[in-house]
């Protein structure tokens, strides 16, 4: 069974041709990958409809914009991943 | 429907809710200076309206759902088809759909048929943005209204 990291990587992979090799838990979606809001969107509906969730994108702009959270916090894939399982498991409870 | 005022709604005819669907006619005027050039001695209505028909219909459903809080702005259009050709004078029905309500996006599809002829189809993306200013919030409250959608119903 894939990780949610290789799941998210395919998504990447298939949503915005990126080379699967170029795709690591460390990589920054916006810094590193230069995937840009619009592809993000993209990869959010994707995200979605994969594991069944809502990625709180609006409250993550909020708080990031604010200065509550750093970008990392969210759109490094490792910290992506583990937003990922906390809502999927949200979801279960 | 008015093509130099980007009027393409006639009327909604149905919204589903529950269903996340929305049923919209028009019919294509016979004048309109589009015509003069699209084309000259055989008017026809360009595709780039026919999908500004597919994002509008589509839209208003999302307003709907969003309980008209913030308006959607088209981002992004993908498999778009034109499978006939449309002339003046043709009366269109637009079927929307709402696949998915992400947290400021949403996406749907949209067909248009003629004649119960599928003549167009699109996926739709669209990003929730808050209204830019309250006059224009109005202006679209107003919109929605001279096209049979009943706001006040649905806005939260």
């Amino acid at each position: 069974m894939s990780s949610t990291f290789d799941k998210v990587a395919d998504i990447i992979v298939e949503t915005c041709d990126i080379p699967r090799e170029n795709i690591k838990p460390e990589s920054h979606a916006i810094n590193d990958l230069e995937i840009d809001s619009l592809d993000f969107l993209d990869i959010a509906f994707a995200i979605d409809k994969t594991f069944g969730i809502k990625l709180p994108l609006e409250q993550w702009t909020q708080e990031v914009n604010e200065g509550k959270a750093t970008t990392d916090q969210y759109f490094v894939l490792k910290n992506l991943s583990e937003q990922i399982d906390k809502l999927v498991a949200a979801k279960g409870a | 429907m008015q093509l130099e005022y980007f009027q393409m709604i006639d009327r909604v005819v149905e919204i589903d809710v529950g269903a996340r669907r929305i049923r919209a006619v028009c019919t294509v005027p016979q004048q309109s200076t589009v015509f003069d050039g699209h084309f000259p001695s055989y008017p026809l209505m360009p595709g780039v309206l026919l999908i500004e028909c597919m994002a509008q219909t589509t839209g208003w459903l999302v307003s709907v759902l969003g309980g008209f809080a913030a308006m959607p702005i088209l981002v992004g259009v993908k498999d778009a088809k034109f499978r006939s050709p449309v002339f003046p004078g043709s009366l269109l029905e637009f079927e929307g759909h709402v696949q998915h309500e992400g947290s400021g996006y949403a996406v749907g599809e949209c067909a248009g048929r003629h004649d119960g002829k599928v003549v167009c189809e699109a996926d739709l993306m669209y990003r929730i943005m808050p209204y830019p200013t309250p006059q224009f919030r109005q202006v679209l409250f107003d919109w929605a209204e001279r096209i049979d959608i009943a706001v006040k119903e649905f806005a939260k």
